[in-house]
């Protein structure tokens, strides 16, 4: 008689081919790679930011101030990218502001995270009132403009960085919250739950355990997502004055200092912006690509 | 139908009571003495403070305060402004139609542009109007919208001189706020000028609110296409030997608005944030201005029932949508 039992893989093995799998549907995407290449050298640009800038980002050159871009005609090669009012190196400024960007986006995107999938997961296991309550209090965050709700929270806090960021969680963890529960109460009832139930497991790892690992996809695209949101909300707090405060190089605040010069020196106000532009895009696009890799279903164009 | 509304009705009363909670909770935490603020520089002996912290009531304890809260919505009190000290809701009437007014201009702009270009991405699927029209709606999903009214600023204004910086009309204009929206009252004066005024103020701002709603429904509009491309009727319907016209416009658009008419809605409250930023740009004196400028000023009550009051719209809209979605689609309905 010959074994029909299939063969028997080892973690590593299917780890490793899910990963291959991923790899060449994201790879498909030329956005998506696109995407990561830039998110890439932007993660590399934060990191080696003190040997890649060539001036110190909050040191003031008072003999140069602004100074436009060394391809100009008053230009200076010292400078490549010009200085801002107080004679502050920008280049320098906009490769230590990647450090705020990517460290906001990572502090934000993981608060929201875990406490929406703590919630999500709560609300959907147990439903009845705990799950009514949880999600009467996730509407009334969703009510208010995400915008708003995190001015008036940085306010309450006071303004700062370290405020900003738990300000943007809080408002962002309402979507995790709720696609966590839709997750859960999807899968609560299949037939791998059921059998891990009656095998015994408890409570605690039918959630963590057993359920979360698969409604993990549509949380990664969210994550992604929310940290290009992060990226772009703070700086719009930055920009009115309720988030990293100067001489922070963040790319935000550095718009508005810039605000009064937009008539007189346009590279004061251009460059800040592209860098945001550019690291949200590159972020935007990697989702894009991962929301198709990770789960067809969820492929909408 | 009626049921359909009851039971949308019901279901928002708990969210309502939890918005009052924390528009009323916030501004209770918020720091700085509202007193202290409103004797200014001159300081205040802590007789006189004790006095005006109980003739605005400030000293009773916190649900005496909230219940009061309450009790004045129902009678329409929302309260008195600590800086112009002028009712909080007839700043808010005054200055709403400006909101209004940017908002709709760039829905409309959001709506008349990104519905054809995302129909006509998803008819040439594939092709360089598809792919340049759809890179361009993943810039304008990822503009920083406060730099990109900066830019516009820098090139319209400042290069080429068409535009204003600031403001909704020219101060050479003067005459009766009528309705309350500039275009309008523009062209009731019967001034020359006034109305290409009012629009050449109006422009900018629109075009700045109007940017990530245009990509977000040109992208939506798009995907939904496709996705009723493929459906079954649309095939009988080619099957049939109907034009590509008629199988685009009657047979697929219909059912495509579908869940493009839900994301038009949803973004209502995108346009109360972007609001904030659009109208710090450019001065302009609407709802988002006067929210941003009363957190700066700690004005109290201006910020508890201004919160209140954006969030009672966004959610008004988001029910309309609701019901609107449920005419349209009888499914929704009797589930």
């Amino acid at each position: 008689m010959t074994d029909m039992t299939p063969e028997r893989l080892s973690t590593w093995t299917i780890r490793r081919r899910m990963a291959a799998e991923f790899w060449f549907y994201f790879r498909q995407n030329r956005g998506a790679v696109a995407g990561l290449v830039v998110f890439v050298l932007l993660v590399l640009t934060a990191v080696f930011a003190p040997v890649l800038a060539p001036h110190d980002p909050i040191l003031q050159y008072r003999d140069a101030l602004l100074v436009p871009p060394a391809w100009t005609a008053e230009g200076s090669a010292e400078y490549l990218l010009g200085t801002d009012a107080v004679g502050r190196d920008i280049l320098s400024r906009l490769i230590f502001g990647a450090r705020y960007s990517l460290f906001i986006g990572i502090v934000v995107v993981s608060i929201a995270l875990v406490g929406g999938i703590l919630i999500g997961l709560l609300a959907g296991f147990f439903g009845s009132w705990v799950d009514a309550v949880l999600m009467r209090v996730m509407d009334v965050i969703l009510a208010f403009p995400s915008l708003l709700l995190a001015l008036v929270l940085v306010a309450v806090l006071g303004p700062g960085l370290t405020n900003a960021m738990i300000a943007i969680a809080i408002v962002y963890q309402p979507h995790f919250a709720r696609l966590t529960r839709a997750a859960v109460m999807a899968e609560k009832n299949r037939e791998y739950v059921v059998a891990a139930q009656v095998a015994g497991a408890g409570r605690a790892r039918l959630m963590f355990k057993t359920i979360l690992p698969n409604c993990l996809a549509p949380l990664i695209v969210q994550a992604t997502l929310s940290f290009s949101s992060a990226v772009l909300d703070s700086a719009a707090l930055g920009f009115l004055g309720m988030g990293a405060q100067p001489p922070a190089p963040e790319w935000g605040t550095m718009l508005a200092e810039a605000r009064e010069f937009i008539l007189r020196a346009w590279w004061v106000v251009t460059l800040p912006g592209l860098a945001i532009l550019v690291s949200v895009l590159a972020i935007n696009l990697m989702g894009d690509g991962l929301r198709d890799a990770l789960d067809p279903k969820l492929k909408r164009s | 139908m009626l049921r359909f509304l009851l039971a949308k009705l019901l279901y928002l009363i708990p969210t309502f009571i939890g918005i009052t909670i924390v528009a009323f909770g916030f501004v209770r935490v918020l720091p700085g003495d509202p007193v202290l603020l409103m004797a200014g520089e001159r300081g205040i002996s802590p007789e006189r403070h004790a006095e005006l912290s109980a003739q605005l009531g400030y000293d009773r304890p916190f649900l005496v305060q909230y219940a009061d809260f309450v009790a004045g919505l129902f009678q329409g009190d929302f309260g008195t402004s600590l800086v112009t000290k002028k009712p909080v809701f007839d700043e808010f009437l005054s200055l709403f139609p400006a909101t209004v007014e940017l908002a709709v201009c760039a829905i409309l702009i959001a709506t008349l542009v990104g519905v054809p270009v995302g129909v006509i991405a998803a008819i040439k699927r594939g092709s360089l109007f598809d792919q340049i029209s759809m890179t361009g709606a993943l810039v304008g999903f990822s503009m920083p919208i406060f730099w990109w009214g900066l830019l516009l600023i820098i090139f319209f204004s400042g290069t080429l001189g068409w535009t204003p910086v600031s403001g909704r009309i020219s101060l050479l204009y003067y005459f009766d706020n009528v309705t309350g929206f500039m275009l309008i009252d523009s062209l009731l004066s019967g001034q020359e000028g006034a109305f290409a005024s009012a629009v050449s103020h109006l422009i900018l701002p629109s075009i700045v609110l109007a940017t990530i709603p245009l990509a977000v429904i040109a992208r939506q509009t798009r995907s939904a296409m496709l996705e009723v491309m493929g459906e079954d009727y649309v095939r009988t319907a080619r099957a049939k030997g109907l034009s590509q016209r008629r199988v685009v416009s009657v047979h697929a658009l219909r059912n495509a608005m579908i869940p493009v008419i839900t994301t038009i809605g949803l973004q209502v409250g995108v346009l109360m944030a972007g609001a904030i930023l659009t109208e710090t740009i450019f001065s302009w004196p609407g709802i988002g201005k006067w929210m941003i400028d009363s957190i700066s000023r700690r004005d109290y009550p201006v910020v508890q029932s201004g919160l209140l009051m954006i969030a009672a719209i966004v959610m008004i809209v988001n029910l309309i949508v609701d019901l609107t979605y449920g005419l349209i689609n009888p499914r929704i309905r009797h589930k």
